[in-house]
């Protein structure tokens, strides 16, 4: 596509033709101290001299890879094979855009079909959508799918969903009556998150949101807590933020999910300093016409070949306006690909010895730490996450623990402040970990907590 | 008494309830309908509130409630074959049944005549 810039005749042109003297006239309503504000910026610099300047920034902060890292919370590191980034950057998937058009989109629809399926088989779904935003803003869209389904507006939400989550969820029904009920944190004992929850459920009910692994690291079993929603007419909505979990414990749909919301970065995606994310939305049959996002169908073309679409379009806002599922008319997609890629070239088998590789590792971690004083692991069953309670402000020894070049995980006060979790720690081991990693993490908790 | 509705929605009144659908007019515009939302059996509702969509294959319509009363029944054949509603849409492809609240709203309506001007009109 050529680039085709403007003469000064044609910028004269186009000025007399709206009746302007020049281009600062069209500024007339910006208040004059704004537009000719002095800005601090230093003078413009040579390529060589901006590489030197940003080298040395970027060495100021301490990179996931080239230490022991065990942050996790939400967003996982895993081993990206550099076969992913080389397909992901041909120019055919890395500039292409919205797949409106199937005519010309058919390569993207084909891949966000194989996306599609991919999520639903893991979650053990009938049909998943073409990806979301990330994990937490389809926390938000299910509460409102569950209310629609439901047209109850009372939604549940565990005390060990992600905190962040719980925010989201919070903000989107700022301005609505929806009224959601946030129960209290059991960070050491699952069975009473799980028993709370089930208290909790009533015909008033519209869904019963839970995070498994919990925020905790805490693995449960959901289908008695199923029962109970489905007897109270409420839906079941199961949040999984580490995907690789799913390689190694039984699927929310096993488990009796009515919608699964995930969140895919775990596979083919960076850290990306919090985004972008994939969204992962899926649902059973009968609720399909009330899922929010994009939809790809296969189908057959004219000439009775097999085809891909976008379908259902009717859910969508460009065409059902303020009666739709949602307002978003997007999708997660170069992530998404990059997903799609990395599942298929693990397959089912390679997945589940990428779950055996983190849930060993968190295992050792859990070996070494155990024998460390003033450090009390939290976790019976769990995946890669573990939370110990420390003898001190957790937030205190991260901090001290990162100055000394060890990234030891999250404090669970960063996820819900206020909250009387000030002591307790998450920490996430992935197959990245080695054992050099625990073992200096060990003996750097060791000397902050003696 | 067969009545019509200006958003092309036929009643077919019998005793102080209505059954409804949409005419031939709506279901030729709408095209192949391939889903049809019902409105919840027990619901009140008031003249003009939402009953529903009618989804075709180019576009989703609303259904309102042409009068107001209570629903009564839904077409659960509608379900599985939404193509009556193009092939037999003032018969089979009937969507739901409601009392009437007050009839002079019933009476008010177009007849079959007046509809017919009506669509006349339009073309």
């Amino acid at each position: 596509m050529r680039y085709l810039p403007l003469s000064d005749t044609d910028r004269s042109d186009m000025l007399a033709k709206i009746g302007v003297q020049g281009i600062d006239a069209l500024y007339c309503d910006v208040p004059n101290a704004v537009l000719n504000a002095d800005i601090d910026l230093p003078n413009h610099k040579t390529e060589m001299e901006v590489e030197r300047h940003l080298t040395k920034l970027a060495a100021k902060n301490t990179v996931a890879g080239t230490v022991p890292f065990f942050v996790g919370a939400g967003a996982y590191r895993h081993h990206v094979p550099a076969t992913v980034d080389h397909i992901i950057q041909r120019g055919e998937f890395l500039t292409a855009y919205t797949p409106y058009q199937p005519e010309i989109a058919q390569g993207t629809l084909q891949y966000l079909f194989e996306f599609q399926s991919q999520v639903a088989d893991l979650t053990g779904m009938d049909v998943a959508n073409a990806s979301m935003y990330d994990g937490s803003t389809g926390c938000g869209e299910a509460v409102m799918m569950a209310r629609r389904v439901t047209r109850k507006k009372k939604a549940v939400l565990a005390g060990g969903l992600h905190g962040q989550y719980r925010d989201v969820c919070e903000t989107v029904t700022q301005y609505t009556d929806d009224e959601l009920n946030l129960l209290t944190p059991n960070p050491a004992d699952p069975a009473a998150e799980l028993q709370d929850l089930m208290d909790n459920v009533d015909d008033t009910t519209s869904c019963v949101i839970v995070q498994n692994p919990n925020m905790f690291g805490h693995v449960m079993d959901l289908s008695a807590l199923a029962d109970k929603a489905h007897a109270h007419k409420a839906l079941l909505v199961v949040v999984v933020t580490e995907i690789v979990s799913l390689g190694a414990i039984k699927s929310p749909g096993e488990m009796g999910a009515d919608i699964v919301v995930g969140e895919g970065q775990s596979i083919g995606n960076a850290l990306n300093y919090g985004g972008p994310y994939l969204g992962l939305f899926a649902t059973n049959q009968k609720f399909v016409r009330q899922m929010p996002g994009r939809v790809c169908g296969e189908t057959v073309d004219a000439a009775g070949e097999r085809g891909f679409v976008l379908t259902l379009s009717t859910r969508e806002q460009h065409i059902r306006r303020e009666k739709a599922t949602s307002n978003i008319c997007t999708n997660s997609g170069l992530c998404c690909l990059a997903f799609t890629i990395h599942m298929t070239l693990l397959g089912e088998k390679g997945l589940r010895q990428m779950a055996m590789l983190n849930h060993k590792a968190a295992c050792d971690v859990k070996a070494a730490l155990s024998a460390v004083d003033g450090v009390d692991v939290l976790n019976e069953v769990f995946f890669n996450e573990i939370t110990v309670r420390l003898s001190k402000n957790a937030d205190e020894v991260v901090e001290a623990l990162a100055e000394k070049g060890i990234l030891a995980g999250v404090p669970a006060s960063r996820l819900m402040p206020n909250a009387g979790l000030d002591d307790l720690l998450i920490i996430a081991a992935t197959e990245t970990v080695t054992a050099e990693d625990i073992a200096a993490l060990a003996s750097g908790l060791e000397g902050e907590l003696s | 008494m067969l009545k019509f509705t200006d958003e092309h929605e036929w009643l077919l009144v019998d005793g102080d309830s209505v059954t409804v659908g949409i005419t031939e007019y709506a279901q030729k515009a709408l095209g192949d309908v391939v889903f049809v939302e019902m409105p919840e059996v027990g619901d009140t509702v008031s003249k003009g509130d939402d009953a529903g969509v009618v989804e075709s294959v180019k576009a989703a319509s609303e259904l309102y409630a042409p009068v107001a009363g209570d629903i009564t029944a839904a077409n659960e054949e509608l379900e599985g074959d939404p193509s009556l509603v193009n092939s037999d849409p003032m018969g089979a492809g009937w969507f739901f049944k409601m009392t009437v609240a007050d009839m002079s709203e019933v009476e008010a309506l177009m007849d079959e005549a007046g509809y017919n001007a009506f669509i006349a009109g339009l073309e």
